[in-house]
């Protein structure tokens, strides 16, 4: 007898599809759908949901089928610097503005490195808020505040 | 003749001093993020679309074209010099060219190169000039049910360009018509999907989108291995080539050209598979096909040739039809909807300094890529040398501020970074994230005009069968489906991607 082998990536991959087609239709459901004539807010997002859910249990049932080269590695401590830079700019830019804002922003994501020196990171963030002022905020007349309520005095 | 009258006015609209120098800034930002690992023309446009707000829209318009096609130049040079294709389009490049390179010869691969590129983009551009007006008309007589139909022809044929399993690319379509459908419903006002979240009523932030699965994934990707990059750095010199090699460009610059142009049109990447295919072309064609892989010039020439002219010519559905070719074409149409343009065959007719102003302006823009290039490279490959981990949190820095200055909403940057995420585990999973981006910008078109064509045939779906023109689209969207899944054309595929990557 032939022993099932898996496609990690794959069974990974249809599995989270035909998890989030599964719902987008439960929530699809909680919405008018209408008729065919009149169509309501849930009925083309609940014929796409049933077709991503079709197409992710396919991938699924395939992944038993055929082996692959493994996923390869993961960038962990790259998406734990990273992805927070981007958050933590949304959450201080009102507060702290523009300025100090962004010169931590550019600091968190500069740690996703582990060939960054601190004191290099240093020098990057500062020249980088340096020149994002001037272009953005001086040059553009974006209408950022450069310092928010939080630093006042 | 219409075609001299308009592409005057395009040239007049162009080489106004202001344009000109948006024309510039484009191209030579282009080159740069082409030259630069890791950041590539989708995310730098998305992140570079809210500083256009301010700008004329024929301004803004020039410019972010010239991004895309500068990122091609940039993407062959370095190629050629380290092996390493910038953008995705110069990986055939890297086969021949770099192989050049070694032989002492960089200089006149580059030469070959740029100059291969302006012909292409010179005649591509008469391309659309011709083509464009034409097909406007057709599209004009378009109804609901056509723009539905040919709108799932544009998805299908991004599934059948896309990278690897075709599954997962229709999967991809799927999840990106409905995260495009995220917001508030239009003709019953209803929040869709927004989790109760009110900041996304006006549906994901389209630019937040392409930035996180565009750059921020790109960036976790080279963040995985961290490695120094090896740059040969082979004095460039004898820029020019010799009689002997001008002879030998020309068959394969021609029939790459020929083959671009046709493939451009086609939506999902057209540029990509255009390099790949006059590649192939040449070294059946060639008398000496032993050479190729080895450093042919003929392996430099036809595919340069060829994705400069697809890159051109992914322009004429955008123009005439507002259907994006490719994830860029996407983006400029959030660039025209941002400055109140609606895209499609209208721009032409209430527009036409607009329209033909960007058409002039791809053909100026080349000419100064040929011209500003090769004295520059000197400078691209000093470049090269800064290490990448310099260059994210710069990048990241700059997403942040494009994101936040589009709608001056924070809950845009959480989007980016939940979709950085989705984005690196897109990758990770092997799945292609342009069709998903396609998807995500025509979800709201494609539902409105099918609610819109089942209101017309009073519920009747056979409507888009009956009528002449989106049957024959339709059928054309079956055929691409059956034919990627015939099993000889299947194996084919693979092994094209195979052998690109």
């Amino acid at each position: 007898m032939k022993s099932i082998s898996f496609d990690t990536t794959n069974a990974l991959c249809g599995g989270i599809l035909t998890a989030v087609g599964l719902f987008f239709a439960w929530q699809s459901f909680n919405l008018e759908l209408g008729t065919a004539f009149r169509m309501g807010p849930g009925y083309f997002p609940l014929l796409l949901a049933v077709i991503l859910t079709l197409l992710g249990a396919i991938i699924l049932v395939q992944s038993m089928r055929v082996q692959h080269e493994p996923m390869g590695p993961i960038a962990l401590r790259g998406m734990f610097f990273i992805l927070p830079a981007p958050i933590f700019f949304g959450l201080t830019v009102r507060g702290l503005g523009f300025v100090p804002s962004l010169f931590f922003t550019a600091l968190i994501a500069c740690f996703a490195s582990h060939r960054m020196k601190p004191h290099w990171a240093l020098a990057i963030s500062l020249a980088l808020t340096v020149f994002s002022v001037a272009v953005f905020s001086y040059g553009l007349n974006l209408p950022f505040e450069r310092f928010g309520p939080w630093v006042r005095f | 003749m219409d075609l001299f009258s308009n592409l005057a006015l395009g040239f007049a609209t162009a080489a106004s001093p202001a344009n000109l120098l948006f024309c510039l800034i484009g191209v030579l930002l282009g080159t740069l993020i082409g030259v630069l690992p890791g950041i590539g023309a989708t995310a730098t446009i998305a992140m570079l679309l809210p500083i256009t707000f301010q700008l004329e829209p024929v301004s803004s318009l020039i410019m972010l074209a010239g991004i895309y096609y500068g990122a091609q130049y940039g993407g062959s040079t370095t190629a050629i010099l380290i092996n390493m294709p910038g953008e995705s389009s110069s990986a055939v490049t890297a086969i021949d060219g770099y192989q050049m390179a070694r032989n002492g010869r960089a200089g006149a691969a580059l030469a070959i190169a740029a100059l291969g590129s302006f012909f292409a983009g010179t005649v591509s551009t008469f391309l659309v000039a011709i083509f464009a007006p034409p097909l406007t008309a057709i599209a004009l007589e378009f109804g609901a049910a056509e723009y539905f139909s040919l709108m799932v022809v544009g998805l299908i044929s991004a599934v059948a360009l896309a990278h690897g399993s075709i599954v997962k690319a229709l999967a991809m379509v799927a999840l990106g018509l409905l995260l495009g459908l995220v917001g508030t419903d239009i003709y019953s006002g209803t929040p869709r999907f927004t989790l109760g979240i009110r900041e996304y009523a006006d549906g994901l932030n389209f630019v937040a989108l392409a930035v996180g699965v565009f750059g921020i994934a790109e960036i976790l990707r080279n963040l995985e291995s961290e490695k120094t990059r090896e740059v040969l750095m082979a004095t460039v010199s004898d820029l020019m080539p010799t009689r002997e090699d001008f002879k030998r460009m020309f068959g394969p610059v021609v029939r790459g050209t020929a083959i671009g142009s046709a493939l451009g049109i086609l939506p999902g990447g057209g540029a990509i598979l255009a390099a790949f295919a006059s590649y192939t072309v040449e070294k059946r064609l060639s008398d000496r096909p032993e050479e190729f892989g080895k450093g042919a010039i003929a392996g430099v020439a036809g595919p340069e040739s060829a994705n400069n002219a697809g890159a051109q010519t992914s322009f004429i559905p955008l123009l005439t039809l507002g259907i994006p070719a490719n994830p860029v074409m996407a983006l400029m149409i959030g660039a025209m909807i941002i400055q109140g343009i609606v895209p499609g065959p209208n721009v032409a007719v209430e527009q036409p300094a607009l329209f033909w102003g960007i058409i002039a302006s791809m053909w100026i823009g080349n000419l100064m890529l040929v011209v500003l290039n090769l004295p520059l490279i000197g400078l691209w490959v000093k470049l090269l040398k800064i290490p990448y981990f310099i260059l994210f949190p710069i990048i990241m820095a700059f997403c942040s501020i494009g994101v936040y200055s589009v709608n001056s909403n924070v809950y845009d940057l959480y989007a980016v970074a939940f979709f950085g995420l989705v984005g690196y585990l897109l990758l990770k999973l092997r799945c292609e994230p342009a069709p998903l981006l396609l998807g995500f910008v025509l979800g709201p078109l494609i539902e409105e005009n099918l609610r819109r064509a089942m209101i017309l045939s009073r519920g009747d779906p056979t409507t888009f069968v009956t009528r002449p023109i989106s049957a024959v689209l339709l059928l054309i969207a079956a055929i691409v489906l059956v034919v990627v899944f015939l099993p000889s054309v299947k194996a084919k595929r693979e092994e094209v991607f195979v052998e690109e990557d």
